[in-house]
């Protein structure tokens, strides 16, 4: 997981909630057309490093670089203002546990929102974009539906499309399928299975072990805030050195 | 009695050009309080301290002072810091500053009940600032708050009806002067009822199409 040019690079990220240290000393980076997979046990830090990576949540320390650019704080040092930093943030999709999409827009607006209003492109061609993507994720006549109306798993999609129409560097997904009913997250890893073999860069906070062991280029196997292995998917899922994932695989297994 | 309603009928035109004004009041100010509810509700939720008490203080003073009064300091009291207003511009400022401060707190209620995670989605995607104000947070805001908005415009309706002491041509007022002419009180005051009751149905099948606008997003 380590490469000249990075499309993600994380150096020495603390994060602190009070005297609770949910985060020391991490350190990654990800490559182009890369799939990351973050395994490890509930409160270990995996979401809170995610949303690290976008500054929802504001490192105590450490540097986040996007395909070299700082994020969040720059060279200099200093903290971005919530335009600068806005502007960074439409470079890095997410795809929220519960959904969160917009509720008083259609399906087809919560894909054209922030395209048409943050980053200001054509609008007729986000919105041919748009409507390929929704093609892509197998809800094209679901258009012009509000999210209230649809299945958890469609509405992963959605969240997924959304994602992709702002033609993100990277894909950050914290925990996709942990809100679904157990028959609806076939469909939503099959999305994400195919994303990762179109070549999209994505980081992945999951559960789902067969998903990293088929679609992982990377594992990484976090406890307690920070990095206790990371490697090769057949190699940490696999084999796994340190004694803490070992117990965690077979637990789980 | 039936002559009382006669002589009403007669002057039907000065009671609707009454009802008119006081339509005209009511939406005009409703608008008004909403544009300077919203950075009053900002200032609400924002994390300064300082800035957060001082909007508190000024919503809750506001809700404490009873309207009458409000538009007594506006008509006759402006005046003694230099402010002269005209009885529309005094009734106007009235009705808009007194209901802003509730409606500061009606969508400062909406807000605070509002997914967490659909704001947070629109900073993750860019949003910031007043554009993440007006195209996440508002409107669904405005959407769950809608009932209860409707709500406060019947009050404002109600108290329009005040500005009658500062001489405002509104539809109390109206019936006010037809009946102290002719001495019809009962036919005279039953029609401005009518017709306010008439006015409010109007706003309570607006809310209801706003109320069906939300669930079908919900």
């Amino acid at each position: 997981m380590t490469s000249s040019n990075p499309v993600l690079s994380v150096v020495g990220v603390s994060k602190s909630f009070g005297d609770n240290e949910v985060l020391s000393d991490v350190s990654f980076q990800v490559g182009k057309g890369e799939t990351v997979c973050v395994l490890g046990p509930s409160g270990s830090g995996k979401s809170t490093l995610l949303r690290c990576i976008n500054w929802l949540e504001r490192p105590d320390v450490g540097q986040i670089h996007l395909n070299g650019e700082p994020v969040g704080v720059t060279s200099g040092g200093v903290v971005m203002n919530d335009r600068r930093l806005s502007r960074i943030r439409t470079r890095i999709g997410m795809v929220f546990q519960h959904f969160a999409l917009w509720p008083h827009l259609t399906v087809l607006q919560n894909l054209m929102e922030a395209p048409v209003q943050v980053q200001r492109r054509p609008k007729a061609e986000i919105r041919d974009e748009a409507l390929a993507l929704l093609a892509k994720v197998g809800l094209s006549d679901k258009r012009d539906a509000f999210p209230a109306r649809l299945s958890g798993g469609q509405k992963q999609r959605v969240g997924i499309a959304r994602a992709l129409a702002m033609r993100p560097d990277l894909l950050l997904f914290d925990e996709p399928t942990s809100a679904l009913d157990p028959e609806l997250v076939g469909e939503v890893l099959a999305v994400m299975k195919e994303l990762a073999r179109s070549g999209m860069t994505m980081m992945v906070v999951t559960h789902e072990l067969g998903f990293a062991r088929e679609v992982a280029d990377t594992v990484v196997y976090m406890d307690q805030g920070a990095i206790v292995e990371s490697g090769p998917a057949s190699e940490v899922l696999g084999a796994p050195r340190e004694v803490r994932t070992q117990s965690f695989l077979s637990a789980v297994i | 009695m039936t002559r009382e309603f006669a002589i009403v009928w007669a002057h039907k035109d000065r009671l609707l050009d009454g009802f008119a004004n006081t339509i005209w009041l009511c939406v005009v100010a409703t608008v008004i309080a909403l544009v300077v509810a919203s950075p009053i509700t900002i200032a609400l939720m924002a994390q300064n301290r300082p800035i957060r008490m001082l909007a508190r203080g000024l919503v809750d003073g506001m809700r404490c002072i009873p309207f009458l009064l409000f538009a007594y300091i506006v008509y006759y009291g402006f005046p003694s810091i230099g402010i002269n207003l005209d009885n529309w511009g005094a009734g106007l400022l009235a009705l808009t500053i007194y209901n802003a401060a509730y409606m500061a707190e009606i969508l400062r209620g909406a807000w605070v009940a509002l997914p967490r995670d659909e704001i947070e989605a629109g900073v993750a995607f860019g949003f910031s600032e007043l554009r993440l104000f007006r195209r996440i947070i508002l409107p669904p805001l405005v959407l769950s708050a809608g009932p209860v908005i409707g709500n406060q415009l019947i009050q404002i309706i109600k108290d329009s009806a005040f500005l009658t002491i500062i001489a405002l041509p509104e539809l109390t007022h109206a019936a006010s002067s037809i009946q102290s002419r002719y001495y019809v009180p009962f036919a005279a005051f039953i029609t401005a009822v009518a017709l306010y009751w008439g006015l409010c149905l109007i706003v309570e099948a607006g809310v209801n199409v706003l109320r069906q606008l939300a669930d079908a997003r919900r």
